[in-house]
């Protein structure tokens, strides 16, 4: 379908409402709810509304009127659904760390919630300067390269000596000393979007050298022997982080979202059948040669036989929802501080404890919303560019939430990524931010009434 | 692109849809066996978050729930804990044993009849309760036995021989739960340890978990199958020689004592008064081993009881040979019995030859104390005629008068006994004592047993060393 025909098509369907009212109702629902949880943390854990309640009602509902103004300056066309929906998983997120905090101590001294809270507020000042530096998505094309070159040094940065750190195995982490304070974040999450936004460029250029075929085989057609370059690289690459980083997660991410994005722009099936050997290989090569994959596949086949050593986190995930059943066992009411990482790989567990199979099959319908939302983005957006970022960015928390969820619950081995704005980390969640107001950047553009937009050449 | 765009939201649909199955999986299917698994500390945490239930003798709580401000929020205490042990068990963060195993739906408050209990408490919000447990066991009686007891090796086991209340279930020496009630794992595992390798073995109920060969004992049976068979009164004259030669084998079997029985020749009270061992083995073999095996199932032994404890079968062997019948007939060769079986045999004795169905739980009540249930006595096996019955008590009677049992007489109280010394091995013999009292109107039937003789090692007789603890428990129920 060329590009004309789908913006004839978004002409005739979308109105030009712009929506905006509805988005304020939802945050208005998100925010009960988000406020709502922490509340009942609180009587639950402490009889009272803790002064931390105070703070967090005032700080997460400025923060989501100031999200909402953003759009309603910078973006008014934007999707109205993407908005409450993050934001609703963040309020509950920040209700879970906190109810994580008082399981460690009820009157807790340095408390992650309150660091988390700190991170929202950056995060949402970071969406606010998203919006306002990228007033048009199809600008960022124009930094294919820089941002591979960007994104390829954010990866690199953990194995640097002095500022590059190992915490829990993983080699992921870049800490720096600021004064009396040490701050550590993955660079990987912000690598994420970077490497999308490359992803994006590149393909937009070469996706009909890429789509040649040159032989059948079985029904499917081949690309040819140069093509292969650019997976090969990925695969490479996504390799070197497994092997240099240990990081299992942000290797399986990359290249499933390189190979999603290649068969997008391509419309070749043969790109998934090379990539899944390419993984297949890959993986059974890591499976041989590490020890610490063996490690994770053997939890994940039976985390029960070591249960006081290396399946004890993946076994007190699995008893978490368990004890949770159907309804869940109440906020503030369970032991999700059983499992360790609670707070951050394992939160799903935690709501699994507490909210119950019907608190999780909620979180996973509004993940559903925002990757069904952001690939809507994608269909109704008129430029390729804007179509390969907006599907990236949706793949990529579709990835994400499937690995480090389907993780968590033993349907796949454990590999270690956040859950996207629900788990502790100011990395994480100030890159979610910034990839979902690249998204509404990108839904702005598509929704806009035609009389709107501006003349530009669509590459 | 759309197509593919498409291609892919539907995937990445099917994956969301993959992770809810998988979690409906978990959290309904597999639930259940994931909540019962050891590793799961969560089942624990939660049963030590309410009061557990209290475990009664008479108006006094043997084992009671108090709260600590510690994250298990209640602690087991037990009072009298090593008299009481054999009967409560233990209840720790490991596991349970005893009462507090068996009747752990009712203590924990899970029981199906404590459903209207747990409703009520979830809307008034207040903390759920346990029910109570109230043990059949007289206090006196209990202390009786385990100070009787004193450190030797044995086991006491006391009933009613009217309804099959244990009064007393004593077993020495003893642990004190509280050391397993601790709520810190390491002090928990070490105490255990430390128990599980005392030689002593106190953690093992030998009242009811222990099967020793009965000796002498065993004659009351061999008694009431060759009454029962109906060639035999207790004045019947039965040869008792120094020495019987067993046939087909150059084995013989001698008496306790040096000599022959009062001369060669004894009636069958006399020979039980005087436990003469070479009359009751040529009886045994007159009998058969057929007949001994039934008499002795009509007392219990070869059935696996719960009471709710559950009780080792005692033990009557199959297909015995002459010489092996001879020798069972005396309570030796391959017979086993728990304590609590002897203290049935004088139990079904004393109550006219009707056993009633030993039981531990008296009443089950719930946390406000109203009555879940009362236990119902119940007839377990008629192991003699009411005639049969009444010629045996005289026969245990003059055992406790005229006889070897001289020891468990309570002036003024006709008492039926009989003494027992059993070896087992080269070490010193065990020694038994079993009585029913008073023989008109039975109150209370005991059995009691001291390993390798006690203190007095080879010295002691069951007249000597068990005896006397007999008796202190039936003055005990008595009073």
């Amino acid at each position: 379908m060329s590009a004309l025909d789908v913006t004839t098509a978004a002409v005739s369907k979308k109105s030009p409402k712009q929506r905006r009212g509805t988005e304020l109702w939802l945050l208005v629902f998100a925010y009960a709810i988000g406020v709502a949880a922490f509340a009942q943390v609180d009587i639950v854990l402490l009889d009272q509304l803790s002064a931390d309640f105070t703070t967090f009602a005032l700080v997460f509902g400025l923060g989501l009127v100031a999200a909402h103004v953003s759009l309603r300056w910078l973006a008014p066309h934007a999707d109205p659904i993407l908005l409450p929906t993050v934001s609703l998983l963040n309020g509950l997120g920040l209700a879970m760390i906190h109810r994580l905090d008082l399981a460690e101590d009820l009157n807790p001294t340095d408390p992650d919630y309150v660091a988390q809270l700190g991170w929202f507020v950056l995060a949402i000042g970071i969406f606010f300067a998203v919006l306002l530096f990228v007033r048009d998505h199809r600008v960022l094309q124009r930094y294919t390269y820089t941002a591979m070159l960007i994104g390829l040094l954010l990866l690199v940065l953990p194995l640097l000596p002095f500022i590059g750190a190992e915490i829990n195995g993983a080699r992921i982490w870049v800490r720096l000393t600021l004064g009396p304070r040490t701050f550590s974040f993955q660079p990987a999450e912000v690598a994420k979007i970077v490497l999308i936004v490359f992803f994006a460029g590149y393909l937009v250029v070469k996706r009909d050298v890429l789509a040649l075929a040159r032989s059948r085989v079985f029904g499917i057609d081949l690309p040819r022997g140069r093509d292969l370059g650019p997976i090969l690289v990925a695969w490479v690459a996504s390799l070197g982080v497994l092997v240099f980083q240990q990081d299992l997660g942000t290797s399986l991410l990359f290249f499933g979202l390189f190979v999603t994005m290649l068969y997008i722009a391509t419309e070749r099936r043969s790109w998934i059948f090379i990539g899944g050997v390419l993984f297949a290989a890959g993986a059974f090569a890591a499976y041989q040669l590490f020890d610490h994959v063996q490690l994770r596949v053997g939890i994940w086949l039976d985390p029960f036989t070591d249960e006081s050593g290396n399946g004890f986190q993946l076994a007190q995930s699995l008893y978490g929802f368990a004890s949770g059943g159907v309804l869940g066992v109440g906020l503030g009411q369970g032991h999700p501080d059983f499992v360790p990482f609670a707070k951050t790989d394992f939160i799903m567990s935690a709501f699994g404890e507490e909210l119950g199979l019907t608190g999780i099959m909620a979180l996973l319908a509004l993940y559903g919303i925002v990757i069904e939302r952001g690939m809507r983005t994608a269909v109704a957006c008129r430029d390729s560019f804007g179509k390969l970022l907006a599907a990236g960015l949706s793949v990529a928390i579709g990835i994400q939430v499937f690995v480090v969820v389907g993780g968590v619950m033993k349907l796949i081995p454990l590999t270690g990524l956040t859950t996207p704005f629900l788990s502790y980390g100011g990395s994480s969640l100030v890159a979610n931010w910034a990839l979902v107001a690249l998204l509404l950047r990108v839904s702005d553009a598509a929704r806009r009434p035609p009389e709107v937009t501006r003349r530009e050449a669509v590459t | 692109m759309n197509a593919t765009i498409r291609r892919t939201a539907a995937t990445l649909g099917l994956l969301i849809i993959a992770l809810m199955i998988n979690a409906n999986v978990i959290a309904v299917i597999q639930n259940d066996e994931l909540r019962a698994r050891d590793g799961n500390r969560r089942q624990i945490i939660d049963e030590y978050d309410q009061q557990r239930g209290s475990i009664l003798v008479g108006r006094k709580a043997v084992a009671k729930s108090v709260a600590t401000d510690e994250r298990l929020r209640y602690l087991r205490v037990y009072s009298d804990g090593p008299a009481y042990a054999p009967a409560t068990g233990y209840y720790s963060v490991y596991g349970a044993t005893g009462i507090e195993k068996a009747e752990n739906d009712l203590l924990a408050g899970s029981d199906d009849r404590l459903f209207v209990d747990r409703l009520t408490t979830l809307f008034s919000g207040q903390q759920q309760q346990g029910g109570n447990a109230v043990l059949t066991l007289d206090a006196d009686a209990q202390r009786a036995a385990f100070d009787g007891l004193d450190g030797q090796e044995g086991a006491v086991a006391a009933i009613d021989p009217r309804t099959g209340a244990i009064l007393a279930m004593a077993s020495s020496p003893s642990f004190d739960p509280n050391l397993l009630a601790s709520h810190d794992p390491t002090e928990v595992s070490d105490n255990y340890e430390k128990m599980r390798r005392d030689p002593g073995d106190p953690l093992l109920n030998r009242s009811i978990q222990q099967v020793y060969p009965p000796g002498s004992l065993f004659k009351v049976v061999v008694s009431a199958a060759a009454l029962s068979s109906g060639e035999y009164t207790p004045n019947t004259k039965v040869p008792g020689p120094a020495l019987l030669d067993l046939p087909d084998t150059s084995a013989t079997i001698g008496n306790y004592f040096d000599g022959s029985c009062l001369g060669g020749t004894v009636t069958l009270t006399e020979a039980l008064a005087i436990s003469c061992n070479t009359a009751f083995a040529k009886i045994g073999l007159k009998l058969g081993d057929q007949a001994i095996r039934e008499q002795a199932n009509r007392f219990g032994f070869n059935e696996r009881l719960n009471v709710p404890l559950t009780v080792a079968p005692s033990i009557y062997p199959d297909d015995l040979n002459a010489p092996q019948t001879a020798q069972s007939a005396i309570g030796q060769f391959d017979v086993r019995a728990t304590p609590l079986q002897m203290a049935m045999v004088a139990a079904g004795v004393a109550n006219d030859g009707m056993v009633m169905t030993p039981y531990l739980v008296a009443e089950e009540r719930a946390p406000d104390l109203s009555a879940l249930s009362i236990t119902e006595p119940e007839p377990l096996s008629r192991a003699v005629s009411t005639q049969v019955a009444g010629e045996l008590q005289d026969m245990m009677v003059t055992v406790v008068a005229n006889g070897t049992g001289a020891s468990a007489a309570i002036p003024g109280v006709s008492v039926g006994g009989k003494t027992g010394t059993a070896q087992d091995g080269k070490r010193p013999p065990h020694v038994w004592f079993m009585a029913f009292a008073p023989a008109e109107d039975p109150q209370v039937a005991v059995a009691v047993i001291v390993e390798n003789g006690g203190r007095l090692g080879d010295d002691a007789t069951g007249g000597a060393v068990a005896g006397p603890i007999a008796r202190e428990v039936m003055e005990a129920v008595l009073q």
